[in-house]
């Protein structure tokens, strides 16, 4: 057969225990129609002939043989992938927020960034949190989820919350101690458009829902009697 | 004081520590001075011990150890499911479930609303304190 898309094989040979197979090896030759196949080959199994191996690139005899012998390191087949995420939070969930300038804020999940962070909004014009990334371990998330179809974040990345690099300067002796440093980091233009983009459609579909405005506004604390373990958020 | 709850047969019970915790039993026979056979309809009948069960003030007619069709049908007779819902002790205990299960959404919720019955309370309070002293 040409090799087109091939199952993955199954075995025929299911296992009583590990180890030990159910069919014997005469039932298995049976099984897998080997009968069949010598027979339609006239007797012998068919067989092809060994492909000439290419000859390999003559190799000059190193120079260097090391006295003792060099260790290889172990083969390691990890994949780095963003960290996973709990099944509690999906786009539009709302999270709380628990360490940081933003802790006990409740914030709404956007979406994960390559590096595994997620991005969330407040949305600003609500509870004064910008677009940002948070780590999961820093956040509860609440069963509460906000519509979250009519925003766009396709252009969000790990590299647009990156810090900016300025051009080096060259050094100057008198040029230390000048203005240079006193321009203080003023949010860019289109920062500020972002934001105001993506919290449009989201604060539309909070203002649908009553009073999740002013829940979103308000910030979470533990009272006298609540046990966190045994609340359901 | 003399007892008013007894243990007999067809009495409801709710059990208070198990497996089946929280759930309205109806004591089918007594096996010795400790156990007591216990059926329900969500349950496979079984033994339970007497400290397991708090009895409830609701008894049903029946005969020793009936089968399950006839349990099933003398509780639906009875309306034990109606009488417990509305009696204040299984009233207490289906808001104790619902304050359990509440999301952090509707815990805020309800936060405004107690503020809110409490700022109109206050306002009659202070009505009704005007015309007094007026």
């Amino acid at each position: 057969m040409a090799p087109k898309d091939r199952k993955p094989h199954v075995s025929r040979n299911p296992d009583l225990i590990r180890g030990v197979g159910k069919y014997s090896r005469s039932k298995m030759y049976h099984k897998r129609g080997l009968w069949a196949i010598k027979a339609k080959n006239g007797g012998a199994f068919p067989k092809h002939e060994k492909q000439a191996a290419a000859a390999a690139p003559a190799e000059k005899p190193p120079k260097f043989y090391p006295a003792d012998d060099v260790k290889k390191p172990l083969v390691n087949k990890r994949k780095a992938r963003p960290t996973k995420l709990r099944a509690s939070i999906t786009p539009g969930t709302v999270l709380i927020i628990l360490a940081g300038r933003f802790k006990g804020k409740r914030v709404v999940f956007l979406k994960q960034l390559t590096s595994g962070l997620l991005l969330v909004t407040g949305p600003f014009k609500i509870n004064g949190v910008p677009l940002r990334r948070v780590n999961q371990s820093y956040v509860i998330a609440t069963s509460t989820k906000v519509d979250i179809s009519g925003v766009n974040v396709e252009k969000f990345d790990d590299k647009y919350f990156g810090k900016k690099v300025e051009k080096k300067k060259k050094k100057g002796e008198g040029e230390f101690f000048e203005a240079e440093k006193e321009e203080k980091n003023v949010l860019p233009q289109d920062k500020k458009d972002d934001q105001k983009t993506v919290d449009a459609a989201l604060i539309a579909a909070i203002e649908a829902v009553p009073d999740l405005k002013s829940y979103l506004g308000a910030r979470f604390s533990l009272k006298a009697g609540m046990k966190p373990h045994e609340l359901v958020f | 004081m003399p007892f008013k709850r007894y243990v007999e047969i067809g009495r409801i019970a709710l059990v208070n520590y198990g497996k089946d915790y929280g759930k309205l039993v109806v004591i089918v026979d007594v096996i010795d001075q400790n156990r007591a056979l216990v059926d329900a309809p969500d349950m496979v009948r079984g033994q339970i011990n007497f400290k397991r069960l708090t009895l409830t003030d609701i008894k049903i007619d029946i005969k020793r150890v009936p089968n399950k069709k006839t349990l099933v049908a003398a509780l639906e007779a009875a309306d034990v499911k109606n009488k417990w819902e509305s009696s204040s002790w299984g009233r207490k205990l289906i808001v104790q479930k619902k304050r359990a299960s509440l999301n952090d959404f509707d815990r805020f919720k309800i936060m405004l609303a107690k503020i809110k019955k409490a700022g109109v309370v206050r306002q009659e309070l202070a009505k009704l304190k005007k015309e007094t002293t007026a």
